[in-house]
């Protein structure tokens, strides 16, 4: 009775009177309140609630597509370079792109990309860890909480910043130590490189540390072990995965550096293993050569993505191998 | 000690003979001093880490002493140092960010609601996710060589701020993308299966039940997505922009120059004028000033939304 009363009701002033009347037809019928509402839900098309999600699938995919831009412009590009130079030339130790019989090998670029960060590893696993074991074990709560901010100011400093760093401070100190030191060395910047990976691999290994659980540190010391016993002999052997992942992560970003090795360790293409000496890394080339006039179509411009490659490669395989590490050494408590 | 006191010795010489137990006083002490020891070389690092950023702070601030005025922010760029200012940078960097954030929000945050609300348990989610965090770690000069060929070549877009923008978007918006997928993970389930109780379709509880909640999440996630690009050097390089432009940038489609790269410029330039470090140096100061207030303010909405349900 209540649905023609409504619906003549509303009928007199609205003008979707015929839906009204549908729906009154339909509560005269009997059907269940459940039907109604899924005939209702069928009748409202609500287009938003269709496309939204393809929209957002949209989106989605667009870092899917950024993936694939970056391997098919790299692997095109490069491409383009192979079918110049010989890969035999690409691994050989004489690197003259500007040259008038240019020259294309890279192991001078391989070499100083490793050396930089060797030395940028040797400052960064120590001090990183040193520090992750402290945050992780010893520190007490307050110490945590002035220490932290510290350290994510330090992350957050602009490679550029430390690229300056690195030139105008760290590299005439270090000529006062060693005197034969070169205005631009390979040093400096990887010195510089350490410092700046030092959050990254505290942090991690610090995530990993708190990781393991305390009943394993209280067996430890309830056999009598001291601290730094339990750091070294219960804690770090349980989060090892996530230790060994953190520094593979700090290889990968100090072979991807790019601004402090720009600035500070100059562009001499020799090969050499001397650190005290100018050197140049894969990051190095493309933005020197980028940052001059390279002509598009040149040998020299396709030898910027070949490089680009072996870069990417090089990360990529790095953080498979975290990754590996971290899935196949995990222990599960 | 405690066990001198409560037994006899005879009694003591009874223990150790019939457990076999020996207490070595001596090996006790120095495993202390080891611990000790240990605890001390472990704060150094911290320590080291202390000093390392107040060096780098108090020696790009002293150099920039004199150099940092408001004549340095309003001039425009200039071959001779005391002339120099970084008006065309700072509007350079302006008008980039201007092309970052509304780029990098709206793909970011739509790719984090899909693989947090849409996508099932699959494959794809999985494949996206893996594709995320792996582009997370490539190189950011990668990206370069990427917007070089792709916006700068292909589409055509030169060295403008439009090329320079897109490129930057690419590279920080897995920052985007992780930050929120946490934080729309973390908005609690009942929330939205009252908002369903209700009779709400999935695409309105997530505008008006999930995202309010999950906004400050989002936020802080994008400043420091936001505070990354800013610093971003690499990729703006290998685009090739020019090292001096003179004028300043008027549309997004001008060549320009930013403040990471007028940094970079003056300080390979020091070795033909040294005075060009201080230049750099004062642009340092202006550079970190600004990541630290986008840092500061994303602390405060952090701490000012933190709810409990």
């Amino acid at each position: 009775m209540r649905g023609q009363f409504s619906s003549s009701y509303v009928a007199f002033i609205n003008p979707r009177e015929k839906e009204y009347k549908e729906r009154s037809e339909m509560m005269e019928s009997k059907t269940t309140i459940r039907e109604q509402i899924r005939t209702n839900i069928g009748k409202r098309k609500n287009r938003t609630d269709q496309v939204m999600p393809k929209v957002f699938l949209m989106m989605a995919s667009i870092s899917v597509i950024t993936t694939l831009g970056i391997i098919s412009t790299l692997v095109f590009d490069a491409a383009k370079f192979f079918s110049e130079v010989s890969l035999v030339e690409f691994f050989s130790t004489e690197l003259a792109p500007l040259a008038k019989d240019p020259k294309f090998g890279i192991l001078p670029l391989i070499n100083g990309t490793i050396l930089s960060s060797l030395i940028a590893m040797m400052v960064a696993i120590p001090v990183g860890m040193a520090a992750a074991m402290y945050m992780s074990e010893f520190a007490t709560a307050k110490v945590r909480k002035i220490v932290k901010p510290i350290m994510e100011i330090l992350a957050g400093i602009p490679t550029i910043v430390y690229g300056f760093f690195a030139y105008s401070f760290v590299t005439p100190l270090l000529m006062k130590l060693i005197p034969t030191l070169e205005a631009k060395n390979v040093l400096s910047p990887g010195i510089v490189m350490g410092i700046m990976i030092i959050p990254m691999v505290a942090s991690l290994s610090e995530d990993a540390m708190s990781a393991v659980p305390n009943a394993l540190r209280e067996g430890a010391y309830g056999l009598g072990s001291t601290k730094f016993e339990v750091t070294t002999k219960v804690v770090v052997p349980s989060a090892i995965s996530g230790i060994m992942a953190s520094f593979v992560l700090g290889i990968s970003r100090a072979i991807g550096e790019t601004m402090i090795v720009a600035i500070a360790s100059g562009s001499s293409k020799n090969f050499t293993f001397d650190i005290t000496q100018s050197m140049q890394t894969m990051t190095g080339y493309i933005v020197e050569f980028t940052s001059g006039d390279a002509g598009s179509g040149t040998t020299g411009y396709y030898s910027l993505y070949a490089v680009g490659l072996l870069l990417f490669i090089f990360t990529f395989v790095m953080n498979l191998i975290a990754r590996a590490i971290s899935k196949k050494f995990r222990e599960e408590y | 000690m405690i066990l001198e006191q409560t037994l006899n010795k005879n009694e003591m010489k009874d223990l150790e003979r019939n457990s076999k137990v020996q207490i070595d006083k001596k090996r006790i002490e120095r495993r202390i001093l080891i611990n000790k020891i240990a605890k001390v070389i472990f704060s150094l690092s911290l320590v080291f880490a202390l000093i390392v950023l107040a060096i780098l702070l108090y020696r790009i601030g002293s150099q920039s002493i004199g150099w940092l005025n408001g004549g340095f922010l309003t001039r425009n760029l200039s071959i001779f140092p005391e002339k120099a200012g970084i008006k065309g940078a700072i509007i350079g960097s302006v008008m980039l960010m201007m092309i970052v954030i509304p780029v990098t929000f709206l793909v970011g945050v739509s790719t984090a609601i899909y693989l947090e609300e849409y996508a099932s348990k699959s494959k794809i989610q999985d494949f996206i996710r893996i594709n995320i965090s792996n582009l997370a770690s490539v190189p950011s000069v990668i990206f370069g060589l990427l917007g070089l060929a792709f916006f700068g070549r292909l589409l055509n877009l030169g060295s403008s701020i439009l090329a320079g923008g897109l490129t930057l978007s690419l590279l920080v918006r897995p920052i985007v993308v992780v930050s929120s997928q946490e934080a729309i993970k973390a908005v609690p389930n009942f929330l939205r299966e009252a908002s369903y109780g209700m009779g709400a379709s999935k695409w309105t509880t997530i505008r008006k039940v999930v995202l309010p909640v999950a906004i400050p999440g989002i936020l802080t996630g994008a400043i420091l997505s936001i505070s990354r690009a800013i610093g971003e050097t690499a990729p703006l390089v290998v685009l090739g922009i020019p090292a001096l432009i003179m004028k300043v940038p008027t549309s997004i489609m001008d060549d320009f120059t930013a403040l990471p790269i007028q940094i970079y410029y003056w300080t390979l330039d020091t070795v033909l004028t040294p005075e060009y470090a201080n230049l750099a140096a004062a642009t340092i100061i202006v550079l970190l000033v600004t990541l630290f207030l986008m840092n500061a303010i994303a602390i405060i909405i952090r701490n000012k939304s933190q709810k409990s349900y």
